[in-house]
This record gives structure tokens, sequence and C-alpha cells, in this order.
């Protein structure tokens, strides 16, 4: 998309963003010890830390990819908010007491907690290192997104200004910095995103969602007898070429000097051409949208309603709605939603999306993402695995873990997970409302999902744009100290201090904190360039997958199977990383990655969790069983 | 070397019975959940059907996920508070 960079946007950012650098450096001051570092020295009010776990929770995939992935498939999009916040109920009712009561400063501790066992302090620490880097990257690609419209910057740039702030923070105040941005943070994120719903409940439902919103062209066109397809008046345009890709036909027209593309298809009078969105990449290097350079601002922003239905009457324009009747009326109405196909056109590399009228009752129920009416056997399988995935990962999260180690008591841990699952719940519920809203009011950028929600803001008004986008950045700031904060307390305190028994002092532990800081926040900044457009609720789908496979048997069997032993619980962390990565590596989304033909891919599904859980409870058994006979660390509960 | 927990704690004589609450709500939410995967599964065509307000089945059971979430947390925490309350005070009196 080609984005206009306001000045206003820019200073309310910029403001934003120093505030949270000033609360790093007043809490930078008061951090020495590593208990402050690590875990806020155990002393957060119930309260602020339940806002905080709202805030360490609602990353970037929650706001930016939950609210794209509605935008652009509907209801499918909500499943992920479903299965999300009721990840929280494992959280609630099976580990929060517990963990709290177990641990000292990081997830290794409490899994550790009666063993004392080398193996699984090193697999615990491998496993929050990678579950960490998994959850990373989507924060890191949903901050180069954001920068792009809000500074015209490139998207590497986004990546780099948030992995440096972080790493600044991070490195500066530990947890106790960390918890309060995410406190503001999750606050601000919850009071926008009701301001915003109230926007669209109050802008109701139109066929014209602005005055000057672009018009797509369609051209009716008829076959002589010989096959050869004419228009049916000439207003201007010349036929000048044609491609195929899988069951379409597209040509390309000219008019004024600029050319672009239409899908051939028909409609009740007949064929006709409609048009296109295109990317044209020139075999010279040129890159044209819509057939003109960027500068000329042909390429348009897309999602509309062609049919608005308000209490059973068709209408141009519903007036406000409240929040049933907008759900209601859009079940009933029709939206133009745009699909992307790609194809080569004399040496040129063209994507190309057109627009599809898909009924409100398709949109409100799941299906365009994930195809269960008629689906097949595999397609059943990644539905049920991606649903798994996301109610058993939350509860294994080392970022969110340690978040309980931050209060002083177990009751105060279980009373701020409360606020988070009541802050959360409230927000998902309105990720529906903002998705469904960039749905139908032409702000969606087809290059980028992750934008919708900011988009849609940008509709309303450049200073609530402003606030959200600087709220989102803050979103992927707040989340990213959380889990480096997580992944320097699994290098420092469970790798050197623990596992290689360095002995280090309070002040090493969090100096060597701090480096681990530098270097995980680094790591997060290349990947996060190299993946750049992918969905970041997909990625963070894939870091739950991770974290459920190689955290959550060892959990939940620690606290409720007695003879759990070291060896089974270092084994079934080690199965759980191995095969819940490997199957993401052999999917067909990455297989479509590296460019291959995702067909062709290995392992069938995109979500690894239906097989690498079950896998790893199973050998967290079969390996304690088998060692439980020789008395190896057998667990006393 | 073991680990101790961050902060000092008290032995919670009602975490057991809190531990037990704790895995029947979990269970009896899991069933609620697996019923819409099952749906969305089996029969998806009945995510569509009309409920209630106008809305369908898949907004109601989703919304209806998140608020039961919502709801059976605090009455989680309510019973817990009100274990803890009798059975530490009920152990200080002996």
């Amino acid at each position: 998309m080609i984005y206009d960079v306001s000045t206003l946007a820019l200073i309310i950012f910029f403001t934003f963003i120093a505030l949270v650098l000033g609360l790093s450096f007043y809490f930078a001051r008061k951090t020495k010890t590593a208990a402050s570092y690590f875990a806020a020295g155990g002393t957060i009010h119930w309260g602020v830390n339940g806002i905080a776990f709202a805030g360490d929770y609602l990353s970037a995939a929650s706001f930016l990819g939950i609210c794209g992935m509605i935008a652009f498939s509907g209801y499918d999009g909500f499943l992920y908010s479903i299965g999300y916040l009721a990840g929280w109920v494992v959280a609630l009712f099976v580990v929060a007491e517990p963990l709290k009561r177990m641990g000292k400063y990081t997830f290794t501790d409490a899994l550790d907690f009666k063993f004392n066992s080398r193996s699984i302090k090193l697999m615990a620490a491998i496993s929050t290192l990678v579950v960490s880097m998994f959850y990373l990257i989507p924060q890191m690609v949903g901050a180069g997104d954001l920068v792009v419209p809000i500074l015209g910057l490139p998207h590497w740039v986004g990546v780099v200004i948030v992995g440096s702030v972080v790493i600044f923070i991070v490195a500066t105040a530990g947890m106790t910095s960390t918890t309060y941005v995410q406190f503001i943070k999750g606050g601000l994120l919850i009071i926008f995103s009701i301001t915003l719903t109230v926007y669209i409940l109050n802008k109701g439902l139109r066929t014209e969602p602005y005055p000057d919103f672009h018009k797509y062209n369609s051209i009716d066109v008829y076959f002589d007898d010989s096959g050869v397809l004419h228009l049916s008046e000439n207003p201007g345009y010349l036929i000048t070429g044609a491609a195929t890709a899988g069951p379409y036909t597209f040509m390309l027209l000219e008019k004024n000097g600029f050319s672009n593309w239409y899908r051939l298809t028909e409609n009740d009078n007949g064929p006709v051409l409609e048009e296109m969105l295109s990317i044209t990449r020139q075999a010279i290097g040129t890159i044209l949208y819509n057939g003109a350079p960027r500068s000329e601002r042909l390429f348009y922003q897309v999602g509309h309603l062609s049919k608005v239905v308000s209490d059973g009457q068709e209408v141009e324009f519903s007036g406000p709605v409240n929040p049933f009747s907008f759900l209601r009326n859009i079940k009933e109405s029709e939206v133009v939603r745009y699909t992307k196909t790609s194809f080569e056109f004399e040496g040129d590399a063209v994507d190309a999306w057109y627009p599809e009228t898909t009924s409100g009752e398709e949109i409100m129920r799941p299906g365009l993402l994930y195809r269960l009416e008629g689906a097949s056997l595999l397609e059943r399988l990644n539905f049920i695995s991606l649903m798994l995935a996301l109610f058993l990962g939350t509860a294994a999260l080392p970022h969110i873990l340690i978040r309980y180690y931050t209060v002083p008591s177990p009751r105060d841990a279980r009373k701020s997970t409360i606020v988070a699952i009541a802050a959360i719940g409230s927000f998902y519920i309105l990720t529906l409302y903002m998705g469904l809203g960039a749905m139908i009011n032409g702000v969606l950028d087809v290059q980028s999902s992750n934008m919708a929600g900011p988009l849609l803001a940008k509709s309303f008004g450049i200073g609530i744009f402003a606030m959200i986008s600087a709220v989102a950045f803050a979103t992927i700031l707040g989340t990213v100290s959380g889990l480096i904060v997580a992944s320097s307390g699994a290098i420092a305190h469970d790798l050197l201090d623990r596992f290689m028994n360095l002995n280090m002092t309070d002040q090493v532990k969090v100096r060597a904190g701090k480096i681990a800081a530098f270097a995980v926040g680094s790591l997060g900044i290349i990947i996060g360039i190299l993946l750049k457009g992918l969905n970041v609720s997909f990625l963070v789908g894939l870091a739950f997958a991770v974290a459920a496979s190689s955290n959550l048997p060892a959990i939940i069997m620690i606290l409720f199977w007695k003879k759990t032993t070291a060896r089974g619980v270092a084994a079934s962390i080690l199965v759980g990383i191995t095969m819940s990565v490997g199957l993401i590596l052999l999917s067909p989304t990455m297989y479509a990655r590296y460019g291959l033909d995702p067909a062709s891919a290995p392992f069938p599904l995109d979500n690894p969790g239906i097989i690498s859980i079950p896998l790893s409870f199973l050998t967290l058994i079969l390996v304690s069983l088998f060692t439980a006979k020789k008395k190896t660390g057998n667990l006393v509960n | 070397m073991l680990h101790e927990p961050a902060s000092p704690q008290q032995e919670d004589k009602a975490a057991e019975r809190k531990s037990r609450l704790g895995l029947k709500l979990f269970f009896v939410y899991a069933i609620i959940y697996a019923g819409f995967v099952f749906i969305g599964v089996t029969k998806p065509s009945l995510m569509g059907v009309r409920v209630i307000f106008g809305l369908n089945l898949a907004i109601i059971y989703g919304f209806g996920l998140i608020i039961i979430a919502i709801v059976m947390g605090f009455l989680y925490h309510l019973t817990c508070s009100r274990l803890e309350d009798e059975l530490n005070i009920e152990e200080e009196k002996e």
C-alpha cells in the first residue's frame, strides 16, 4: 500500500515511546538484585499484575493478527480469540497457584523444584528459549508492518527500532519496568479498542464506506462467433494481453497510458471483466501498482459491503447500530473480499487480487479459512490441532508463567489471573467488532492483513489512528520485553548459574541476563526481518503448539502424577520441542515459504499440536515408568 | 541446591481441595470447549443456525466460551478464598 505520513501521528507516537523509555530509566535505578531484575522482587500488586498479564498476552498476534485475520477471513480469525482465551482456564484452574508455590524466578525453577536435575534445567531452559523465540518473531514482524504507515519507513527499520528499544528497556530495568509498561499498555489497549468499537457501531453499515472510496470497474464483454473477446462498449479501454492462473482468465486493459488487470467472470447479464488490484514486478526491475508507478497512487484500499440488509430491509446505509444488530446485519448482508493470485506475463511477475462477493452467512461462521464443510480428514485434523494447541499453549508459555513470581502470594497469583481473564476476554470480544469493521469499511491493505486494526482507526481520524498505532507499538514493545526477560532468565539463571554451576553473584547474574537480552533481541531482529509478510497470529499459533508440546506435559504430570521422574520430564520436553519444531519446518506453509510446492510437504498439517502434544505426554509416562524402577528422583508429592 | 519460592510461603491447608475444585472446573470447561470443536469438525453447517437475537450458533457459542471462562474464574476465586479463610483460620485456632 501507499501511505501518507502524518505529523500528528509521528508526535503522538514518539511521545508514547519517550514515556515508555522514561519509565524504564526510573525503574532502572531501583533494580539492584537478581530478584528485582527477574521477578520484580515478588512485590507487584495483583491488580497491576493482572492487567500486566493482559498486556503480556495481548501481543501483536491479538491486536494486529486476529483483527487482520477476521478482516480477511471472517469468523475463522475469531477462532483464535476463543482459543487464546480458553487457554487461560487451564492456567487458572490447573497451574497458577502450584506454579507460584514451586518457582522462584523462572519456569525451569518450577519444573525442577523437587528433582534438582541437571537434565531438567538444561531442557527447560532450551524450551524457554525456543518458545520465546517462536513468540518473539511474530512480534517483530508486526512491528515492521506497523511503522510502514506511521513513519513511512521500510519494514526492516520497524523491526530494528522495536528490537533496539526493547533491548534497552530489558537491559536497564528488567521485570519491574516490563510489568509497568505492560500494565499501561494493557489498559490503554482495552480503552482504545472500546473506543474504536463505539466508532464502528456509530458508523453503521453502508455500501459506500467513505465518499472517495474507489469504485471498481466492471466492463461488459462478449465473445464473437470465432470465440474472440470484445468489449461491449468502448469506454477508452484496449485489450493488450491475457494470462491464466488456475481456473481463471485475466485480461490486461490499457487506458490513458496505464495498463491494469481484470478478471474474466460472469454476472446475470453474461461475461464481464472485473477490475483487480495488481502489483507487477517487471523484468527490468521496476514495480508497478495497478499498472502505474507508486507515485500515481492507483493502488487502493479494499473491503466493502456490496449489499446492506438492515432489519430485513435492503438499504444503502443502516444508520448507527448496536452490538447485536451489527453482527446480525452483517450476517444478512454481502461483503466483497479480495483473493490473491499470482501469474507471469511476458517475463513480468504479477501478484493480483480479485474481488469475490461473500454472503454474510459465510462470514459469520467457520469455513472461509479452515474449510470444514465437506472437508477432508486432514483439513479436520488441522482444525482440531490448532484448537488443541491454543487451548493448551497459554499455560505453558514461559513469559506468562514467570509473571506468577512477581506477586507476593499464591492467592495474589490467582486473583491476578482472574483480572487477566476478564480483561483479555473483554478485549477478544471486541476483536470481532474491530475485524469485521475493517472488513466492511474499505480500509484493508491487501499486502498486509496485520494492518487492518490501525488502518480502520485511520479511517476515523488521524488522532485515534496515532493513539491506536502507538498502543499497538507499545503492545509489541511490552510483549517483546516480557519474552526477552524470560529468555535472559533462562540463559543467566537456568543455564549459566544452575546448569553450569557457575555460582554467580547477584550482580554478575543480572549482568549476564542483560547480555543475554541483547543476544536474544538481536537474533529476533534478524529473523523478524526475514519472515516479513506472514500473519502474526498464525505464527503465534505455532508458538503455542511448541509451548503446549514441550512444557505442558511436564507441568501437568509433575503436579498430578506421583510416578513422574526427572528423566521422564527431561525426555518429554526434548521430544515435545523436536517434534513440534520439526513438524512445523516440514509443514505445507513452511514449504510454500521455502518456495516449494506445499502439497509435497512431508507433514500435511500446518499445526503440529495433535501429534506432538500426545507424543510428549506418552514419552513422559513411558520414560518415567522405565526409570522409576531404578528409584531415580521419584517425585514425592 | 533446591529452589525456594520467590517470596516466603505459609502452608496452605486448602491447597488440596482447591486443586480438586480447579480440576473439576477445568474438565467442565474442557467439555464445553470440545463441544465447540466437535460441532465445527462434524457438523459445521450447524454453526450457521440462528439461535437468539438473530445471531447464529457460532457467535453465541464463541461469546459463550469467553463469558463462561470469566464467570467460572470468579466463582473459583470466591470458593477458593472461602476455603482458605475457613481451613487456614481453623488451623490457626487449633
